[in-house]
């Protein structure tokens, strides 16, 4: 649905900008995982394209709000950081296809790497509400890009933080600690969102272990609706058969042994409707 | 009083003349999502190929100024899955569809059309003709007037005569009248102008092209004037020919500059990106606009600018019986 959101509040969290939005609607149906699209630049921008961004808070105050956490990356995401409380934003969401939630209370590590951490905080919620027990790692390139790590360390039974120039927790990637967490917590599944490289990596690691992985996948979208068809990735489905899905509507969310993280970018040869590939000569 | 916004495409009448440009609706289920389908005139569904096909790689989408670049590929899961799944769950609900096919060879644009003459719930079928063609090293179609011809020629000959057949013209040629008219003498019933020029974005950190594909069609309201152009100049050679509009309409407004040019039919497409609600608004703003300027049905104002300079728009003169008390 889309709705004309009033900014509540502004502020920045850590390296990030996080904006409190009274969104009704978007509030009572979200699910963690899913996400909004903004429109930026106000009715008369030359920026035709929205922008996905990921939900960190959802709270029932004002009738619902919604808190949106973004870097900024160009024109678009530096317009949203100027917003200012009372200012009205074009919201469409939620949007994607949230986490699959497990039904038995076992152990979750949950694995963000820079802002992508923020939609694991509601998730984690979700996690505890029905007995689980979680455990954050969290990393990013400096101190002030791990995102989340004071909220980490409340709610979850141990926060691991990592950086790459050491500044904050252990030095290196949140999966150099991954393998240790997921053995001293004896984690019956992983979460993660971060940048595909990460995520692979997180993959990698949890099928290391034989635990199911669930990832959020961060890919440009034009729409967030699921018509522009821009934002694919490869991923295998339920029949072996790998498909260019859309990260929006089939995703953000995937299992982390579905998706073909090195063909990201790429038109696999297997893939269904591939050039040359062999489903062109089927029908 | 409300403007009467029906309108025909060649003899198939549409409640009003909105509809969603090819490739920009998927085939409608996501959109059915924000809005009732039936409030459009009708749907035009992304090109049809005959066989699954996986697009291009990503990145295939760029934001520029004004518009958007995209090398998509004509992503899609081919005729049979569209015949079995998308195509039914259309006409079930009872939608006007207008069906693009997309092929590269004329043989694969017949195939298409003999696969669709029987479908129920094509309501008229649009050819893209802005694919490469295979036989001719590659050259778009659409680029020249015989090879487009060829195309119209052998699919009006294959599809039902109640179902209208629209070719779907590119830009990027130096005489679009030209394209148009040949494929009006093939049995083009309209026509539909434009499909997305070519354009391409650098990427200037990564120092690459912004687009995995190099070049991608350029949309959005960069090109509504290019848009403005192409149906101006095809309505003056060609009155009486149904034309689509089709490009960079992002309001009422847009859409009224290509009903005054010539357009009977308005496609809305990179508008459904920014706002799922696009369509409904834009026809809401195109019938404000109508009503405001005294007109009394859309058809009154489909290529009014073309009227002399200084004289009056036919549907402000005085009708002399009505006006007497």
């Amino acid at each position: 649905m889309q709705v004309t959101g009033t900014v509540l509040t502004t502020r920045r969290v850590d390296a990030y900008h996080a904006l409190t939005v009274v969104a009704p609607g978007i509030a009572e149906r979200y699910r963690p995982g899913h996400f909004v699209s903004v429109a930026v630049g106000g009715p008369y921008s030359s920026m035709v394209t929205r922008r996905a961004l990921s939900i960190h808070d959802v709270k029932s105050d004002y009738g619902g709000t919604v808190e949106l956490v973004f870097t900024v990356r160009g024109s678009g995401t530096a317009w949203l950081a100027e917003r200012r409380a009372r200012d009205t934003l074009d919201l469409v969401g939620p949007l994607g296809r949230p986490f699959p939630l497990p039904r038995d209370p076992v152990h979750c590590v949950l694995v963000g790497s820079e802002y992508g951490s923020a939609v694991l905080f509601p998730l984690a919620d979700a996690l505890l509400a029905r007995g689980c027990r979680v455990d954050f790692v969290l990393g990013g390139a400096g101190a002030e890009r791990v995102f989340g790590a004071m909220r980490a360390r409340r709610m979850a039974e141990t926060t691991t933080l990592t950086t790459e120039d050491g500044s904050l927790g252990l030095r290196g990637k949140v999966t150099d600690a991954l393998p240790s967490v997921i053995a001293d917590t004896r984690a019956d599944a992983v979460y993660a969102c971060a940048p595909m490289e990460t995520l692979r990596a997180v993959t990698a690691v949890a099928m290391e272990f034989d635990i199911p992985v669930q990832v959020a996948v961060e890919e440009a979208m034009a729409c967030g609706i699921g018509v522009c068809m821009t934002c694919v990735l490869p991923v295998i489905g339920d029949d072996g058969a790998t498909r260019m899905v859309r990260a929006c509507a089939e995703g953000p969310v995937f299992r982390g042994e579905r998706v073909r993280f090195e063909d990201v970018g790429t038109i696999p040869f297997d893939a269904l409707g591939a050039p040359g590939g062999g489903a062109r000569h089927v029908s | 009083m409300s403007v009467d916004m029906r309108t025909f495409l060649a003899h198939v009448e549409l409640a009003n003349p909105i509809t969603t440009a090819a490739g920009c609706a998927s085939s409608g289920r996501e959109l059915a999502q924000f809005f009732d389908l039936h409030r459009l005139g009708a749907l035009t569904t992304r090109s049809i190929t005959m066989a699954p096909r996986a697009g291009r790689p990503t990145p295939r989408m760029a934001e520029t100024p004004s518009g958007m670049l995209n090398a998509v590929g004509l992503q899609g899961p081919g005729i049979e899955a569209f015949l079995e799944r998308e195509l039914p769950w259309l006409a079930q609900r009872g939608i006007k569809t207008i069906v693009s096919i997309g092929g590269g060879t004329v043989a694969e644009y017949s195939e298409l059309a003999r696969r669709l003459a029987d479908a129920p719930g094509v309501t008229a079928l649009e050819v893209n003709l802005s694919c490469p063609n295979m036989e001719d090293r590659g050259r778009v179609f659409a680029r020249e007037g015989s090879a487009a011809a060829e195309v119209i020629a052998s699919v009006r000959s294959i599809m039902r005569y109640d179902v209208p057949v629209i070719a779907k013209l590119a830009p990027d040629v130096a005489d679009i009248v030209s394209v148009a008219r040949a494929c009006v003498d093939a049995g083009a019933d309209a026509l539909s102008m434009i499909n997305n020029p070519l354009g391409m974005a650098i990427d200037t950190e990564a120092l690459r092209p912004s687009l995995a594909a190099v070049t991608g069609g350029l949309s959005g309201p960069a090109i509504l004037p290019l848009a403005v152009r192409c149906v101006w100049q095809v309505h003056a050679a060609l009155p009486g020919v149904p034309l689509i509009g089709v490009g960079g309409v992002m309001t009422g407004r847009d859409a009224f500059q290509l009903v005054l040019a010539g357009a009977c039919v308005v496609a809305v497409g990179t508008a459904l990106f920014h706002d799922p609600y696009a369509c409904l608004r834009i026809e809401r703003e195109l019938e404000e606009l109508l009503r405001a300027r005294g007109f009394q049905r859309l058809a009154d104002a489909v290529g009014l600018a073309h009227r002399p300079p200084g004289s009056a728009p036919r549907h402000l003169l005085v009708d002399t019986e009505e006006s007497t008390p």
